[in-house]
């Protein structure tokens, strides 16, 4: 897992207090919302989020940039490539 | 035997078209709304464009709005919702004394969870004071929950300025709205509200059907946690013919709103102008003007509510005596009490909710035969006969 620290971002997708597998569903609508190049940042309190989100943007051909903590949730980062 | 019905604050009639529009999700488009088959895209397809025509209604966008079982599910899950999300901000919440049981007893849920309730009080027609709200608010406030307006005695609250307070001291604010949306027009941008509860039956579409309006993505703990409904945020296989007919109740309501308040707010004002004409000792509760246009609530002295009740009732007309939910518990109204009505006075309360089904013709049955249960009530009464002593 690569952590990052003060990664800017053009779109946050907050997560934080909804439930598996809404990590895994909700991405892909916010980032049809984004730009090649651009970065998401999405917020979840959900452990398995860090193993699901990396393994969903490979399946999905989008890249994984890396993960921040903050005091109530996880930060994730994804770059939207195609 | 004639049948007048004054009652819609407890529930509404469901409309002809609500009903037609809802019949096809019984049989012929019964599939689940999460299958991924055609059927199951249709009818998902269906559900978010009711949840745009509520939207509508409210100058809300469509993803702002979560379905729901009915307004006290909507007003739970706005409570508990917002306190177990941002409870590491803080954990001191603050709701009216007078707002309807299912935000109260979230309220005191919530105490019992080690959360700091505050209870406003309010004046003698039943308004918050923005003043007191600014003072009770602490850096622990998380939430402020102030009715839009109060079912038991019609009073309208001032809620883009109790709002306004909250906005700039960044405190979340939810306002129950069961009362007022379909009755007058209710935007939550110019209310500049944070989360909105809404229920069908109050707005003739079926019981068992209610929405929380909340604001761009507002952060919220799931009461009911499931699959994918609502997206992530209330599960449960959605209520489709309950969606459907919110929907259509919302598009209709749309679309009647500015003929339905000035009618039913003629008719109001014939009742309490009878009322007072005919009925002495008697004190008409809540706010003179700033009320709900088809809402007249009494106070009438040396009369048990329930005894008036019953007696209405043999006459085929059907009143209240404050909010559904309590008068069955026989308790003096809460809302009351906090009005400052003396208990002796609150015993005597008698509520009429109008709607455009009402007509002149029905309020006239309704002056004949009042007078007459309150001067037969009255006529057995010790309390009474002490007053006319005295």
């Amino acid at each position: 897992m690569k952590f990052v620290e003060n990664q800017p971002s053009d779109a946050t997708l907050d997560l934080v207090c909804r439930a598996c597998p809404l990590h895994l569903l909700e991405p892909g609508e916010k980032l049809k919302c984004l730009k090649k190049g651009q970065v998401l940042e999405v917020l979840t309190d959900y452990d398995g989020a860090l193993e699901d989100i990396p393994r969903w943007c490979k399946r999905c051909g989008q890249e994984f940039i890396g993960v921040a903590e903050d005091d109530d949730c996880y930060k994730l980062y994804i770059r939207k490539v195609k | 035997m004639k049948r007048v019905y004054m009652d819609h604050a407890a529930a509404t009639p469901v409309r002809k078209q609500v009903i037609e529009a809802m019949l096809p999700y019984f049989d012929e488009d019964f599939g689940n709304p999460s299958a991924v088959y055609d059927i199951g895209s249709k009818i998902r397809e269906v559900i978010e464009e009711q949840r745009g025509s509520v939207a509508r209604l409210i100058g809300a966008e469509s993803d702002e709005i979560i379905f729901t079982s009915s307004g006290a599910e909507a007003n739970n899950l706005a409570i508990k919702g917002v306190a177990l999300a941002w409870q590491k901000k803080g954990k001191h919440i603050i709701v009216s004394a007078i707002e309807h049981h299912s935000v109260i007893n979230s309220a005191r849920f919530l105490e019992r969870m080690d959360f700091e309730v505050t209870f406003l009080p309010v004046d003698k027609h039943g308004l918050v004071d923005p003043e007191r709200l600014s003072s009770a608010i602490t850096p622990e406030t998380i939430l402020v929950s102030i009715m839009h307006a109060n079912n038991e005695i019609g009073t309208i609250e001032p809620i883009s300025e109790l709002s306004a307070i909250c906005r700039e001291r960044g405190v979340i604010f939810h306002t129950d709205a069961v009362a007022t949306v379909g009755n007058i027009p209710v935007d939550v941008n110019e209310l500049d509200v944070d989360l909105l509860s809404i229920s069908g039956a109050s707005l003739g579409a079926p019981k068992g059907i209610g929405a929380l309006y909340f604001r761009d993505n507002l952060r919220l703990m799931p009461l009911i946690h499931g699959g994918i409904q609502e997206r992530g945020r209330r599960g449960g296989t959605e209520n489709v013919p309950g969606i459907v007919g919110l929907g259509k109740a919302s598009e209709l309501a749309e679309k009647e709103l500015p003929d339905k308040v000035s009618r039913v707010q003629e008719l109001r004002d014939l009742l309490i102008a009878g009322v007072h004409e005919r009925i002495e000792q008697i004190r008409y509760t809540g706010h003179p003007e700033k009320r709900l246009p088809g809402h007249a609530s009494f106070c009438i002295a040396a009369i048990e509510g329930e005894a008036l009740l019953f007696m209405l009732n043999q006459e085929g007309i059907y009143a209240n005596t404050g909010s559904a939910c309590a008068s069955k518990a026989l308790k003096i109204s809460p809302v009351l009490v906090a009005i400052g009505i003396p208990p002796d006075l609150a015993q005597g309360s008698i509520v009429f909710t109008m709607s455009s089904s009402n007509n002149l013709e029905e309020i006239e049955y309704v002056l004949e035969k009042l007078p007459l249960a309150v001067d037969k009530l009255r006529s057995l009464s010790p309390v009474w006969r002490r007053k006319r002593a005295s």
